[in-house]
């Protein structure tokens, strides 16, 4: 009932974990796939060890409206990231290595090294909001795009995913720039501030941060909605889902996958088996045989 | 959602060479073994166990980074920002005879649990100066060692525990300090055969159970812990071996 398959990759159900979230290791990448992940993408990892920003990198929002951080792009470098690979492919689910580089060159090297290492796709973070020289600063530019994913596609056999930012007034532009790829992920989180008042200055040491959660849920669905119509490859949806419904959503509006991260702080580790059992009991309820069946049907045709 | 608070330092007391205890009063209910994290703008971010629950609840603080360091610079009517309380507590049962085992500032952390329990407490350091709350426990005549043994039993907490547990009978060790300790502890506990619970400490980050900094063999210390149960310490050959620096990457535990 929930089984998909994107690029030939079999999914027992279509809720992803997405990347930066409980994904550094690969004993919790495993535990994840444990509590019912359909599969697991990485935590973005570069050429070389990065640090990322120091503390406060990490804002609650009131009233479960999800989060604001700007972790950094922190990662062990490539070189050191073979053994969590190992780890999470034991999980038995597909294992997507997610991958950020400040050009054609390192995306491709990076990838390379991901497929060596036995992943079953990569996906290219052209959406980091809140690291200078990458994610979105190269995101935003259809041309880069097009030509990061040209040179990634001519070097691994994997298929190639590329996750795209929403922090931009063109979005179909830039995801029919990314039209190479095998499927494309929208959205990453929407650049955000807060401030705290009584302390007078933004609360994330790195200012800016990237906003998640159910707050940034239509903008995800809007951002689908536009895409799927307009490309001829998968699209996965991304940007505060928290429940069965939220998937449907993204569903109908033409995401053939989701993938969930947020959700895990809002409704525990055990969020993805929560959510498969409310989508299940949907289609039940509404005789549907295959989630598939229900892939774009509120697209105005 | 635990939102930032700003709460103002009433007493500060020195407690131990390069250590000090912050009270403040806030109204949450942490329960023995939670955490916070401190925010001081500008400075950093860090997490730190309560260590005097009730009304007027406290910080215990080492001096070891840019954080704690700029803690230590603090005076009665500064402020700071907390949130919290986070993670998983003690497990109490009043009615077990306990051993509690605190090596160094570890003992913040068992503070409030001291105050609820029936048993035995050991207070280890390194040296005489950086004993804490000798004075505060004073009343429940608690075993003393040092490293060096400059005062008390000499040598490690592990070795004085080894010998209390063969002398007397215990149902349960409490322990918090250096992780080599621990390892020594829940090797001893499943010798002999006791109950153990564990409070462990890793780099953390967001605290709320996203960013994998902390994890240790898939469990979170900052969710699933920082107090981890007997069942759960048997697979969890991380402990005393491998944990992760800012970037992620793996070390070794020393």
């Amino acid at each position: 009932m929930l089984y998909v398959e994107i690029n030939g990759i079999g999914f027992h159900n279509p809720l992803i974990l997405a990347s930066g979230i409980l994904d550094e290791s690969g004993d919790t990448m495993k535990r994840i796939a444990s509590l019912g992940a359909g599969g697991l993408v990485t935590k973005s990892v570069g050429i070389k060890e990065r640090q990322g920003y120091p503390n406060p990198v990490i804002y609650e929002l009131p009233n479960g409206m999800g989060l604001l951080n700007a972790i950094g792009l922190a990662n062990p470098g490539i070189d050191s990231f073979e053994e969590e690979i190992h780890l999470a492919l034991d999980s038995g689910v597909p294992v997507i290595g997610s991958i950020f580089g400040a050009d054609e060159e390192e995306f491709a090297y990076l990838a390379k090294k991901m497929e060596e290492y036995g992943v079953n796709a990569v996906e290219l973070n052209l959406s980091c909001p809140h690291a200078k020289g990458y994610g979105m600063e190269i995101g935003v530019d259809p041309d880069l795009v097009e030509s990061i994913v040209k040179e990634v596609k001519g070097r691994v056999n994997i298929p190639v995913w590329a996750k795209l930012t929403p922090n931009t007034h063109r979005i179909v532009e830039i995801a029919k720039s990314a039209e190479n790829a095998d499927a494309l992920v929208l959205i990453n989180t929407v650049k955000g501030m807060v401030i705290d008042v009584d302390a007078r200055m933004p609360v994330l040491s790195n200012g800016f941060g990237g906003l998640s959660g159910p707050c940034i849920k239509p903008i995800g669905v809007r951002a689908v909605y536009e895409v799927s119509s307009e490309v001829d490859v998968p699209v996965i949806g991304v940007g505060g889902i928290t429940t069965g419904k939220d998937v449907l959503e993204y569903i109908m509006a033409g995401a053939m996958a989701v993938e969930i991260g947020t959700a895990i702080y809002l409704r525990g580790i055990d969020v993805f088996r929560k959510i498969e059992k409310e989508l299940k009991d949907w289609l039940l309820k509404n005789e549907i045989k295959s989630i598939t069946e229900l892939v774009g049907v509120a697209q105005r045709r | 959602m635990k939102m930032y608070r700003v709460v103002e330092i009433e007493r500060i007391r020195q407690e131990a060479r390069n250590v000090k205890t912050f009270r403040f009063a806030d109204d949450s209910s942490p329960l023995p073994g939670q955490f916070y994290m401190i925010w001081i703008p500008g400075v950093d971010e860090f997490p730190m166990s309560i260590s005097y629950t009730g009304a007027l609840k406290g910080f215990t603080v080492k001096k070891i980074g840019r954080g704690t360091s700029r803690m230590h610079d603090l005076e009665p009517g500064d402020k700071i920002w907390i949130r919290g309380p986070y993670g998983r507590g003690f497990h109490i049962d009043k009615r077990r005879k306990s051993l509690v085992v605190g090596g160094g500032s570890g003992m913040a952390t068992l503070g409030p649990l001291i105050e609820e329990i029936k048993g035995d407490v050991i207070i280890a350091a390194r040296t005489k100066e950086e004993l804490i709350f000798t004075e505060r426990f004073s009343h429940l005549n608690p075993w003393i060692a040092t490293d060096d043994g400059s005062a008390g039993f000499k040598g490690y907490a592990t070795d004085l525990a080894r010998k209390l547990v063969e002398e007397r009978e215990y149902d349960i060790i409490y322990a918090c300090g250096p992780e080599q300790m621990i390892k020594g502890l829940v090797d001893l506990a499943f010798e002999r055969d006791i109950d153990i619970q564990v409070s462990l400490e890793r780099l953390m980050k967001c605290g709320i159970g996203i960013c994998d900094s902390c994890s240790i063999n898939g469990y979170r210390v900052c969710v699933d812990g920082p107090v981890f149960f007997k069942e759960e310490l048997k697979n969890m050959d991380e402990l005393g071996k491998v944990r992760r620096g800012w970037s992620g990457k793996r070390e070794v535990v020393r």
